[in-house]
């Protein structure tokens, strides 16, 4: 039985990584978020000047060959700037899933498995918790708890939770009702090890797919809260940040609004392509970019 | 159908009430005293005194959201910590101005998506249908704010067409207010509209499958009234869920934009909040959206199960 959850969980992987070799557009995010990943983990080095390097002989100079992207109302380069905030992207993005993927795959699984009062209880905060628009109720946390890194990642986390919770609980109301599940009963298993070993495995299709369009959406919200001034705090580099600083000289210096935007948009297009390849492959019932989106917004 | 829509009102009120609790908890949260810490340098003792007695902060937790769910049933939802106004008043002042935004960014996406998502569908792989999806993709990756600040650049800079931002009412003067909803409208709308047109084209694409849409054309008929007669009245029925839904995110969901363009609207009202630690309208105004955004999808859920009567037996 263990054997047919490692073989599906090694299907599933080599059916998502052949579609991301064999479709384009998957393989084209693909290379995106490979180039952003080493980026955001080496941009301090590969980034040609420092990021807080203030030279108000150079304020506010367009595109050049020494600055690619321009200089910023203090002269530093925006290049080396929307390089190192890579790194704050991919973090916010990357631990806010892991948390919501942790908490919610944990809470969706009681509730599937065990139904009943704890499964009522556990989707109805779930439910709750989906009735706030997501950047409202992440601004709210964040305004209470104090701005920062730390606290926009918790926040972001919390916001994503009911979705992972709604996804497992429904892969594990099909997967109980397996044979092979109700072997493992049959025999003697614990709950934890029938969840861990059969259930589990069985239900990382759509996971994988969630978990791949929540980065998306994780890093649009990261940038949103940064906008706002919730996310990381000044000097540090943040996309988001960088474009509300430079909203004030959106028409004598475009270059300050127009690169760490696209920025984010790149990145929020390659997890999307990456997304929707892995959907169209591991779970095409799921729901599309589109249809998630509703319900992040 | 009334046996559902009970069913539905009694979870959605379940649900409210659960809203209130983290609602009122988000007070809990506030490291340290948040009337102190709402004061800050202007703190007093008589006022510092008078606003936590205000907001019952002197009594047990238990007892402070009890008398807090009484009062928000009443509508009191609590006085400013800045102003000392009633949070009630403050956030219903701001919700014209959001709702005017919201209504015509929908209708915004609306007018693009329809057409273009029909179109995709009904000549699926052609080179509309190809752009359409891409369209689509750019749209939902694309930041809104993003997109905002490049309508500001082009739109009020470069062209000198539309105000940068700012705020007429409409009953005031409504070519004042047209020019100044254009562009977060538009910005907002154009996001709206990508996801829509992907739901009208697989919506489409869905009933185009259908026998007897096979059947209507093996009779003869012409694809104007296969189309319009029998693929667009099925289709169309997930979408008006989709486009109601939609309304309910914007009404809460587009802080940024109002910042961004500055948009009196509930959305910058919780901004101005946060800044100035003003906790009690902070408070409203989420309740009061999450509300809206419950009282929204509880008559599109109702409104589904009218079109689709097999709604009420799932």
């Amino acid at each position: 039985m263990s054997e047919h959850s490692e073989r599906t969980s090694e299907g599933q992987l080599r059916r998502a990584l052949s579609a991301l070799r064999h479709d384009p557009l998957a393989l084209t995010g693909s290379v995106v978020l490979a180039l952003l990943v080493v980026v955001g983990v080496a941009g301090s080095w590969l980034a040609p000047s420092g990021i807080n390097e203030v030279d108000v002989d150079r304020m506010l100079q367009p595109p050049s060959w020494s600055h690619p992207f321009g200089t910023d109302e203090l002269g530093r380069d925006v290049l080396s700037r929307v390089m190192v905030a890579a790194r704050v992207s991919l973090q916010v993005g990357l631990v806010s899933v892991g948390i919501a993927l942790a908490v919610g795959v944990t809470l969706g699984l009681f509730a599937g498995y065990y139904r009943g009062w704890l499964d009522n209880v556990l989707m109805r905060c779930m439910d709750v918790l989906f009735a706030f628009p997501v950047l409202l109720l992440a601004v709210a946390i964040v305004a209470v708890l104090g701005p920062g890194l730390l606290t926009a990642t918790v926040a972001i986390g919390v916001v994503y939770t009911p979705i992972f919770a709604r996804v497992t609980r429904a892969g594990v109301l099909s997967v109980r009702e397996q044979v092979f599940v109700r072997a493992a009963v049959s025999i003697g298993a614990s709950d934890l090890r029938i969840m861990r070993r059969h259930v589990l495995p069985n239900i990382a299709a759509p996971l994988i797919v969630q978990t791949s369009l929540s980065l998306a959406f994780a890093i649009l919200s990261e940038a949103a809260l940064s906008f706002l001034g919730l996310g990381v705090q000044p000097p540090a580099p943040a996309w988001g940040r960088m474009l509300y600083d430079g909203r004030g000289f959106v028409t004598e210096a475009w270059w300050l609004g127009f690169f760490p935007g696209a920025a984010i948009f790149l990145t929020v297009l390659a997890f999307n392509l990456v997304g929707d390849a892995l959907r169209d492959v591991l779970d095409p019932r799921q729901l599309t970019v589109s249809e998630a989106r509703r319900s992040a917004t | 159908m009334a046996r559902f829509v009970i069913r539905r009102l009694l979870q959605s009120a379940v649900v409210l009430l659960g809203v209130t609790v983290v609602v009122f908890l988000l007070l809990q949260l506030v490291p340290g005293d948040p009337v102190r810490v709402a004061l800050g340098t202007r703190f007093d003792p008589q006022t510092y005194e008078a606003l936590r007695a205000r907001a019952g902060l002197d009594q047990p937790l238990v007892v402070q959201y009890v008398n807090y769910l009484g009062r928000a049933l009443t509508g009191d939802l609590g006085v400013s910590f800045r102003s000392g106004r009633p949070v009630t008043t403050i956030v219903l002042e701001r919700l014209p101005a959001t709702l005017s935004l919201a209504v015509t960014a929908v209708l915004f996406a609306v007018l693009i998506a329809f057409p273009l998502g029909i179109v995709s569908a009904i000549r699926s792989g052609s080179l509309i249908d190809h752009a359409a999806r891409v369209f689509s993709q750019v749209g939902v990756s694309v930041p809104d704010f993003w997109m905002g600040i490049m309508g500001i650049l082009l739109f009020a800079g470069v062209l000198g067409w539309l105000p940068p931002s700012g705020y007429v009412a409409l009953t005031e003067d409504p070519a004042g207010w047209a020019s100044h909803v254009a562009l977060p409208a538009a910005t907002v709308g154009l996001v709206t509209a990508s996801i829509l047109t992907r739901f009208i084209r697989s919506s489409m694409l869905e009933v185009l499958s259908e026998d007897y849409v096979r059947t209507a054309e093996a009779k003869g008929l012409r694809t104007r009234v296969v189309v319009l007669r029998h693929v667009l009245r099925n289709a169309l029925i997930p979408v008006v869920t989709v486009v109601a839904v939609q309304l309910a995110s914007l009404l809460g969901g587009v802080i940024v934009i109002e910042v961004l363009f500055a948009w009196p609207g509930i959305g910058r009202l919780t901004y101005d909040a946060v800044q100035a630690r003003d906790y009690p309208v902070l408070q409203g105004a989420v309740l009061l959206v999450a509300a809206l955004f419950l009282l929204v999808n509880l008559l599109v859920d109702i409104l589904y199960a009218r079109l689709d009567p097999r709604i009420t037996v799932k």
